[in-house]
């Protein structure tokens, strides 16, 4: 067994849920022979967690909706490149938000103001930016009491790279550690999320 | 575990710089067990942005039907590969008095780091470069990355494109006291050209000064405060140019 498991596929609408992967992958091939109905339907299943990702990495909801957009263009350009054999059409989506909202934030915003983002962003009461329906998901919630059972090192690196868009220097300075200890706690909180979420063997 | 095994996770949630990403992309490319665990480390962090959905504008969705209709989907990808190619059994002999100076035992060389085919999904399109950026971004990017024990690491990164270079160090000694390292662009008629000062940090990425489009080496001095004009010292380093072509 060595086959990444898929990242659990939305339902039309945008709302996340289990299951369904193979229809994405399948209206990924579709958009990548120029079927555009295949591709808004591929949209309307990912858009929510697509949108999320961004607006979560740029916080603001200009930004996010042009960083999405362009994220959905280069999908529907590269869709005949996406192998299933390599991971799920939503992972593949999502890495390639991730990466756009990480140029994003790095270009565009000064050291100073993602500074003082982060420091509003780590109080207690601001820290999820969910929408009703991810609050509402079953894989939302798995996915909570996963990152739950991190411990707190790891959780904050893993949050500070992914949601904040730092690089792992910055977030050993942010974090106060050794480049080593940052580069560890990334990978150990994610090996964690990984096993804890059944991705992969 | 070597250490650049441990950047399986960094890279995974694109937490690395350009050049980091570049080299660990070179290893990615010889190391199937780092390919997998990136995979299902890029389908943990997806499952991260459960967490965090939220029903985009109605503008998003008309304004990415609208941009599909005017594109087309490029066309599938036909694998290719890359060749690391070994320095060592391709020194020029014209400059083999340099040779002791520089760290041949651990120099390697690579080509062809913008294009190769294992870069899991990485987009087309790359906004917003900056000038380090585009040369290591560049499609005819080149890559000499020296191991200075227990000096540091040192990267090198030239496009003939974009005329220029860019060096990138890590965990790199602070030059003695009252010495500073200079960067040297050397032509192939072995003429040193000064490419700046490098400012006393252990990482970072500095775009070299002046035209790098014919240089044939990169070299790192120890020169007085303030710099040279021309070497006065032998170099610590030497970035070779000449079979990245």
């Amino acid at each position: 067994m060595n086959h990444v498991r898929p990242v659990p596929d939305g339902t039309p609408q945008g709302v996340p849920s289990g299951g369904d992967a193979p229809q994405l992958s399948d209206l990924l091939h579709r958009a990548g022979r120029g079927d555009e109905a295949a591709f808004a339907a591929f949209y309307d299943a990912t858009s929510a967690r697509a949108y999320g990702l961004a607006l979560r990495v740029v916080r603001n909801p200009a930004h996010a909706e042009e960083v999405a957009q362009e994220a959905y263009l280069d999908a529907w350009r590269s869709s005949a490149r996406y192998d299933v054999a390599r991971g799920s059409a939503a992972g593949w989506l999502l890495t390639i938000v991730h990466r756009k909202a990480v140029d994003r934030v790095r270009s565009v915003e000064a050291a100073t103001t993602r500074d003082e983002t982060w420091n509003r962003q780590t109080a207690p009461v601001d820290h999820d930016q969910t929408s009703e329906a991810a609050h509402a998901s079953l894989d939302a919630a798995r996915v909570r009491s996963a990152v739950a059972t991190l411990t707190d090192v790891q959780r904050q690196a893993v949050e500070l790279t992914y949601f904040g868009g730092y690089t792992h220097t910055e977030v050993a300075t942010l974090l106060d550690v050794p480049l080593g200890t940052a580069k560890t706690r990334i990978r150990d909180g994610l090996i964690r999320l990984r096993d804890l979420m059944g991705v992969g063997s | 575990m070597s250490d650049v095994h441990k950047l399986t996770g960094a890279y995974a949630l694109d937490a690395l710089d350009d050049i980091e990403r570049a080299r660990f992309e070179q290893h990615l490319a010889e190391c199937e067990d780092c390919r997998a665990e990136v995979a299902e480390m890029r389908e943990t962090a997806a499952l991260l942005a459960e967490t965090s959905a939220v029903t985009p504008p109605d503008s998003l969705r008309s304004s990415v039907l609208a941009g599909i209709s005017q594109v087309r989907p490029l066309p599938p990808e036909v694998p290719r590969t890359t060749t690391p190619i070994d320095i060592r059994s391709a020194q020029p002999a014209g400059r083999r008095g340099w040779m002791p100076f520089l760290v041949a035992a651990a120099l390697a060389l690579f080509v062809g780091i913008g294009a190769t085919v294992t870069q899991p999904w990485q987009s087309d399109e790359v906004p917003q470069l900056t000038a380090a950026e585009q040369v290591i971004e560049a499609p005819d990017a080149q890559e000499v990355f020296v191991d200075l024990g227990e000096a540091g690491r040192a990267t090198v990164v030239r496009s003939k494109d974009k005329d220029r270079a860019v060096i990138t160090t890590e965990d790199m000694v602070a030059a003695p006291a009252g010495k500073v390292y200079e960067l040297w662009l050397m032509s192939p008629e072995g003429v040193f050209t000064s490419a700046g000062l490098m400012p006393d940090a252990a990482d970072q990425t500095l775009v070299l000064e002046g035209s790098a489009a014919t240089a044939s080496a990169v070299g790192i001095t120890v020169e007085p405060d303030g710099g040279s004009e021309k070497p006065t010292t032998e170099p610590i380093a030497l970035f070779d140019l000449t079979e990245a072509t």
